[in-house]
């Protein structure tokens, strides 16, 4: 079952309150291909190969400035890889 | 809330990074750098940069303070709004309280301990990004341990089960499974307890340990338990990612490390297993509102993301998936149901209660473990079910066996059939050694010197350590008291709860024994 970076799923759990949707909403529209999921006071959010989270797509559906780091309060948890976490976006993705 | 600053950034995050956390070392020059960090050779892991070992998170004093701060204000707030609203009354049932008694007997001490290992690494990693990343944990660690203890004291106040816990970790038999795996990587060196909590624990297992909890909690009305749960994961997508960091970290700096790790990695993956033993049963059995099957969980969080991901990604450095990954596979039809079935019959010596599950619970029991359910443990619970007409529910009389590595009284079977029970027998310096399965055997005789010295329960118990000869002696010793343990049914917390539901009058709950 061998498959590769470029594909293989990965995806990051969010908890689901009133501050995560517009970082959720961003999540989905920043990423085609994603597929959103609700499970019990968690929002799951897969993609192939590669999930981006920017700091002007969240704040465009915030209203106010966001910091990167303020993600650290919504996420559960992730798989994948944390390949960067800058100033402007997060990207999850495999290495190999 | 008011958290991103209002002046304008002088440093980017990364520059940020370099300037407070990596640029704070120093080499050190009135002595050897091996006398600053003796504990970083023995085992053998050979580092040649410690520079190369990447931060994502790139977590800086203030902004870790910041928002830790601002998640421990956010638990605070419901713990509060539940307590002063009597919350606890909005549960779906009082016996769903076993989880979270069985969460703080056994989970809360071992953030503890994990606290302090992590503040060892911190002091002993030879590189500042690692050791900041350690420190970081180290103090995450006294958060979870402190705001689960809060979280779970208002329920002491109407419930039994919860004012023993910590002196009940160190002596309780089942609660032995939990604390011999953690004191097993506390007195492993520092990288084994890296790839043993950071990487196995953590990444590898901490889904499967975690989330079932807290969605129970979500859907059991027990709001404190699920925020203090999203606030602890929240700190463990950190945790997670030291784990993964330091597996590739390990692995990129030299070929000979693989081996090493591979190993750590074969014996960790089963022993962490083995102690989400409880937790297949906590969400098979325990919880009256049921969220998934424990095969449902094991299938997403380990099946699909574990080994259909993460083995993926490490298969580039030669790592295969751990040994004995498929015994663990085939039991998730099994697991639950024969863990469940042995607390069962032992409640009467522990510090949550058991019933016979009711006609919808074996309902769906039956659908979620089609193969298995009706054909192997239905009967048991029917042969239960008339015991219990004719006046006797049965407690187990005898004490059971232990496994000599995991600690789990030896229930589980012969891979492939689950009607004969498995037991291996070990020798080693002439005297005899039981385990439970494949995978605690091969892990015994990997290092038996070490194994030979587990703190067995029964055994200390018929040794005489334990307080007496008898159940009651013993059950002192654990500072077990009436209503903590034994059938639920009739117990003081279902008399406690079926009388707060019933009753008009309210302004007593809480003062009754």
């Amino acid at each position: 079952m061998s498959t590769t970076a470029s594909t293989r799923t990965v995806g990051v759990d969010i908890q689901e309150s009133e501050a995560n949707r517009s970082v959720v909403e961003a999540i989905e529209a920043t990423n085609d291909g994603c597929t959103v999921q609700h499970m019990p006071g968690l929002v799951r959010i897969t993609a192939p190969g590669r999930l981006v989270v920017t700091r002007e797509s969240v704040e465009e559906r915030l209203g106010r400035e966001w910091e990167t780091h303020e993600f650290q309060l919504a996420i559960v948890s992730y798989f994948g890889h944390i390949k960067e976490w800058d100033d402007d976006e997060i990207v999850i993705a495999w290495d190999h | 809330m008011t958290i991103a600053p209002k002046a304008p950034r002088k440093l980017t995050m990364k520059q940020r990074y370099e300037a407070l956390t990596r640029d704070l070392d120093w080499e050190p020059s009135y002595v050897d750098r091996s006398d600053v960090f003796p504990h970083t050779e023995f085992e053998g892991i050979k580092i040649h940069d410690w520079s190369k070992w990447e931060d994502p998170f790139r977590l800086t004093v203030d902004s870790y303070t910041k928002y830790q701060a601002e998640k421990d204000k956010r638990l605070y707030a419901v713990l509060d709004g539940f307590a002063q609203s009597q919350g606890h009354l909005s549960l779906t049932e009082a016996s769903y309280l076993n989880a979270m008694k069985l969460f703080l007997q056994g989970v809360t001490p071992l953030e503890y301990q994990a606290h302090r290992n992590f503040a060892y690494l911190a002091r002993h990693l030879d590189g500042p990004g690692p050791r900041f990343a350690a420190l970081c944990q180290s103090i995450d660690e006294m958060r979870h341990t402190q705001t689960e203890i809060h979280t779970l004291s208002n329920y002491n106040k109407y419930y039994g089960g919860f004012h023993n816990y910590l002196e009940q970790h160190d002596r309780v038999w089942y609660l032995s499974v939990p604390k011999s795996f953690f004191d097993d990587a506390l007195s492993a060196g520092p990288f084994e307890f890296l790839i043993a909590i950071g990487f196995s624990f953590e990444y590898l297992l901490t889904n499967l340990l975690f989330v079932p909890f807290m969605s129970g909690a979500s859907f059991n009305g027990d709001l404190p338990t699920m925020t203090f749960g999203f606030s602890a994961q929240s700190d463990e997508s950190r945790h997670m990612t030291l784990g993964l960091e330091a597996i590739k970290f390990l692995l990129e700096q030299d070929e000979a490390n693989v081996p090493i790790v591979q190993a750590w990695i074969d014996k960790w993956f089963w022993r962490g297993y083995r102690v989400t033993a409880l937790v297949a049963q906590m969400l098979d059995y325990m919880l009256p509102r049921k969220v998934m099957s424990w095969k449902e969980a094991f299938e997403l969080y380990f099946e699909e993301q574990m080994l259909g991901g993460l083995f993926q990604d490490l298969a580039f450095y030669g790592i295969r998936p751990p040994m004995h990954v498929d015994d663990a596979i085939a039991e998730k039809e099994i697991l639950s149901h024969q863990v469940y079935w042995t607390l069962y019959q032992f409640s009467h010596a522990a510090a949550f209660t058991t019933t016979v599950p009711d006609a919808d619970a074996q309902k769906w029991l039956s659908e979620n473990y089609t193969e298995t359910f009706d054909q192997l443990y239905k009967p048991l619970w029917d042969k239960e079910a008339k015991n219990i007409e004719a006046g006797g529910r049965h407690f187990a009389r005898g004490l059971p066996q232990l496994c000599q590595v995991c600690q789990v009284p030896m229930l589980f079977t012969e891979p492939g059939d689950p009607t004969t029970l498995c037991q291996r027998e070990s020798v080693y310096n002439g005297e005899k050694f039981q385990t439970c399965s494949d995978g605690c055997q091969w892990i015994f005789e990997r290092e038996p010197e070490k194994y030979v010295q587990a703190w067995l329960p029964v055994h200390q118990i018929y040794q005489g350590n334990c307080g007496g000869p008898t159940v009651p002696d013993v059950l002192t010793w654990y500072g077990i008291q009436d209503g903590d343990g034994g059938e639920y049914k009739g117990s003081v917390d279902d008399r406690n709860w079926q009388k707060w539901h019933d009753a008009a009058d309210h302004s007593n709950i809480g003062s009754e024994g």
